[in-house]
């Protein structure tokens, strides 16, 4: 019996800290048939004073990062942190095997040279490069996730589909279920809806 | 949004739109997701008959593997003077064709080539595929693959307490094709996660919701989403760029850093690069224009996209024939009478049938090109591309048997000929190639959605009440 009502308080705090559960308001969202019109809409709801402000589109819209105030991706160090792990990884393994751990006189050539580490430098700099980008890309968009608030969005299924969304999130400090909606509607958004968490 | 300027309708028949047939953004996720989504009755007959063929091919190449590896690969025609022969002319060949894919995908995308995203999922989903098959034969031709992993991967070991030996090329060749493979993988998927969270959003099947929910990592195509996606896109197209040069200036090495004539040539890592782009368009053109065919993707992929692609086959040809050329010249020019011999044997030697088809294939059809008619023809455009193919296998073979049967002294010289393990092996890769690219073909989106979309997006201000004069390019 305290095993279910531990259990069940953990979930529940765990939900607290995702911002879900029926009883939170995840966000305004509303829809737009055409790309254009969403980068529009963003941008005078920005200039209405919100700040935490998202959308979702079946391919990347032009403009709107600009538009709603996305911050520009870090993924590009990330990836030179890469690029430096692989060269350096591949310098200590080919000087410490050639030089230290297995040193073998082949056809007279030095036990270690730079000139002759130079092809497997490269491949494991971009290999760890692309290995960075790739676990950097799902990891700073917080992914991979199973649920999502914004999938209790009547049409969020057609985000991948044929519409742009455009959202307000509740912890804007401007949000306010009614007004917000109210302003969404101003931009023309269809399909105002409040979503719960 | 900066104002989009209008296409001039007279430009039409030169450049037409890359999207025909005026889609909607649904129309297009339902073309594409629709063979996905087919049920196995709804599936052409036509598909299972042809997956079943070439899978008993795959059927063919395990029972020939297995063989190989019970018997040991004296079963291989490989002899002495010709140590390396069919393995290594498959390995090569087969890299060689990957190398279209990631010129699509990343090259393309880099200098913003448009009309790569109705080919480059399946470009790439094809050089997954050839370095699978390139795999094998390296692997398999150490006779105990299980150990190969020792042998090639600096894995610390205890039993055999032995290091790789990284001033040979062959090692070099181990990572470059490794880290090739492992690049385009992610490269691939992370195109794909877009489109399989489209059809995480479709389907209604319990089973499919969960599959696509997992692989599709949770995307909801969100702006910070698709901010780090579009870097990330970038940087991996920027890197893919210098390591599909790589790839093959590395398997070159192999060749080049040895003292064989015919072999020990500055030329080879330019003239293998351009060789791999060639056969690897001619590989993508056969699939394609299959898969257009069979699918119904006349819309997505235009004559204009088979029209670019058959103009770099012809830039890459007349490389590739550059090249034989530059190589005759310097034989002659070197003083070298080992040099001069080699290339004379190449041409007039016992090899000269191997030889010829080579230059036949190779140089002079993909000259029809020049003009726009055979550039455009259907029945054209998908013989050249399989004489491509079994050109550049020649090139490979040519390169690699005329150099190993008549080196500096006569009496080691000798001949190779296949046996049927030879034969049937590589038949067998065939058959794994075209199974997994049937399957790929059917199970995953073939066309990225996404990238055609903003493609289609984007067209429509441009080519804005327009007629489709494309009709005349059929």
């Amino acid at each position: 019996m305290s095993e279910t009502s531990d259990s069940a308080i953990l979930i529940a705090q765990i939900k607290d800290k995702l911002g879900i559960g029926d009883d939170k308001v995840y966000a305004v969202m509303g829809e737009f048939a055409e790309p254009e019109d969403l980068v529009e809409a963003g941008r005078r709801i920005r200039a209405m004073g919100y700040t935490k402000i998202d959308a979702m589109s079946p391919f990347p819209v032009h403009g709107i990062d600009e538009a709603i105030g996305v911050p520009y991706s870090k993924i590009g160090w990330i990836a030179v942190c890469g690029a430096l792990a692989g060269i350096t990884t591949a310098q200590v393994l080919i000087y410490y095997v050639g030089k230290i751990d297995y040193p073998l006189i082949i056809g007279g050539k030095p036990l270690f040279d730079f000139t002759y580490s130079i092809p497997p430098t490269f491949e494991l700099a971009v290999l760890f490069t692309a290995i960075t980008t790739f676990l950097c890309t799902w990891g700073l968009s917080g992914l991979p996730r199973l649920y999502h608030p914004s999938m209790n969005y009547r049409s969020a299924h057609r985000a991948s589909d044929d519409r742009f969304l455009l959202i307000v999130e509740a912890d804007d400090p401007k949000f306010d279920a009614q007004k917000t909606a109210q302003d969404m509607r101003s931009v023309g958004a269809n399909d105002v809806e409040v979503v719960e968490g | 949004m900066s104002a989009v300027v209008q296409q001039d309708p007279q430009l039409m028949v030169v450049n037409p739109p890359l999207v025909q047939g005026s889609k909607d953004l649904h129309d297009l996720t339902e073309q594409i997701s629709s063979v996905v989504e087919a049920k196995v009755y709804e599936t052409p007959l036509k598909y299972w008959i042809t997956l079943m063929c070439t899978g008993s091919v795959v059927l063919l190449l395990g029972a020939m593997l297995t063989y190989l590896v019970s018997t040991g690969i004296g079963v291989w025609g490989n002899n002495r003077p010709v140590g390396w022969a069919w393995d290594i002319t498959n390995f090569v060949f087969w890299i060689g064709i990957g190398h279209a894919g990631t010129l699509i995908s990343a090259i393309l995308f880099l200098f913003r080539q448009k009309w790569r995203t109705s080919i480059n999922r399946s470009a790439e989903a094809m050089t997954l595929f050839a370095v699978m098959c390139a795999g094998i034969f390296p692997l398999f031709h150490t006779g105990r693959p299980w150990r190969a992993f020792y042998w090639l991967f600096p894995i610390p070991n205890t039993d055999l307490n032995i290091w790789q030996n990284f001033r040979s090329p062959l090692i070099w060749d181990v990572f470059a094709v490794s880290t090739y493979f492992t690049v385009s993988l992610l490269f691939w998927f992370t195109g794909l996660v877009p489109d399989l969270a489209t059809l995480r959003d479709r389907t209604t099947s319990k089973v499919r919701q969960v599959v696509f929910g997992i692989l599709s990592l949770g995307w909801r195509g969100s702006a910070r989403h698709w901010r780090h996606y579009e870097q990330a896109y970038l940087i991996l197209a920027g890197i893919s760029t210098p390591l599909v040069l790589s790839v093959h200036s590395v398997v070159s090495f192999d060749f080049a850093t040895s003292v064989i004539p015919g072999w020990h040539t500055t030329i080879f890592p330019p003239y293998f690069v351009a060789g791999a782009i060639f056969s690897g368009f001619a590989c993508v053109m056969t699939l394609l224009l299959i898969a257009r065919w069979t699918l119904n993707l006349q819309n997505l992929i235009t004559i204009k996209h088979l029209d670019n692609m058959n103009k770099i086959i012809l830039v890459t040809g007349s490389v590739v024939g550059y090249a034989y050329c530059t190589e005759f010249f310097i034989a002659w020019y070197s003083g070298s009478i080992y040099e001069r011999f080699t290339f004379l044997n190449r041409a007039f030697g016992p090899y000269w049938w191997a030889a010829w088809s080579m230059y036949t294939c190779n140089v002079f059809i993909p000259q029809l090109y020049w003009f726009r008619k055979m550039r455009t023809n259907l029945w054209v455009m998908f013989v050249i591309s399989i004489t491509t193919n079994i050109g550049m296998w020649f090139e490979r073979f040519v390169i690699i048997a005329t150099s190993l049967t008549r080196d500096f002294l006569p009496s080691s010289w000798g001949y190779f000929s296949p046996t049927w393990v030879d034969i049937c092996t590589f038949i067998g890769t065939i058959g794994l190639f075209l199974t997994l690219f049937l399957l790929f073909a059917r199970f995953l989106p073939m066309i990225a959605i996404s990238e055609v979309k903003g493609v289609a997006s984007q067209e429509k201000h441009v080519f804005a009440g327009q007629e489709e004069g494309s009709a005349t390019l059929r």
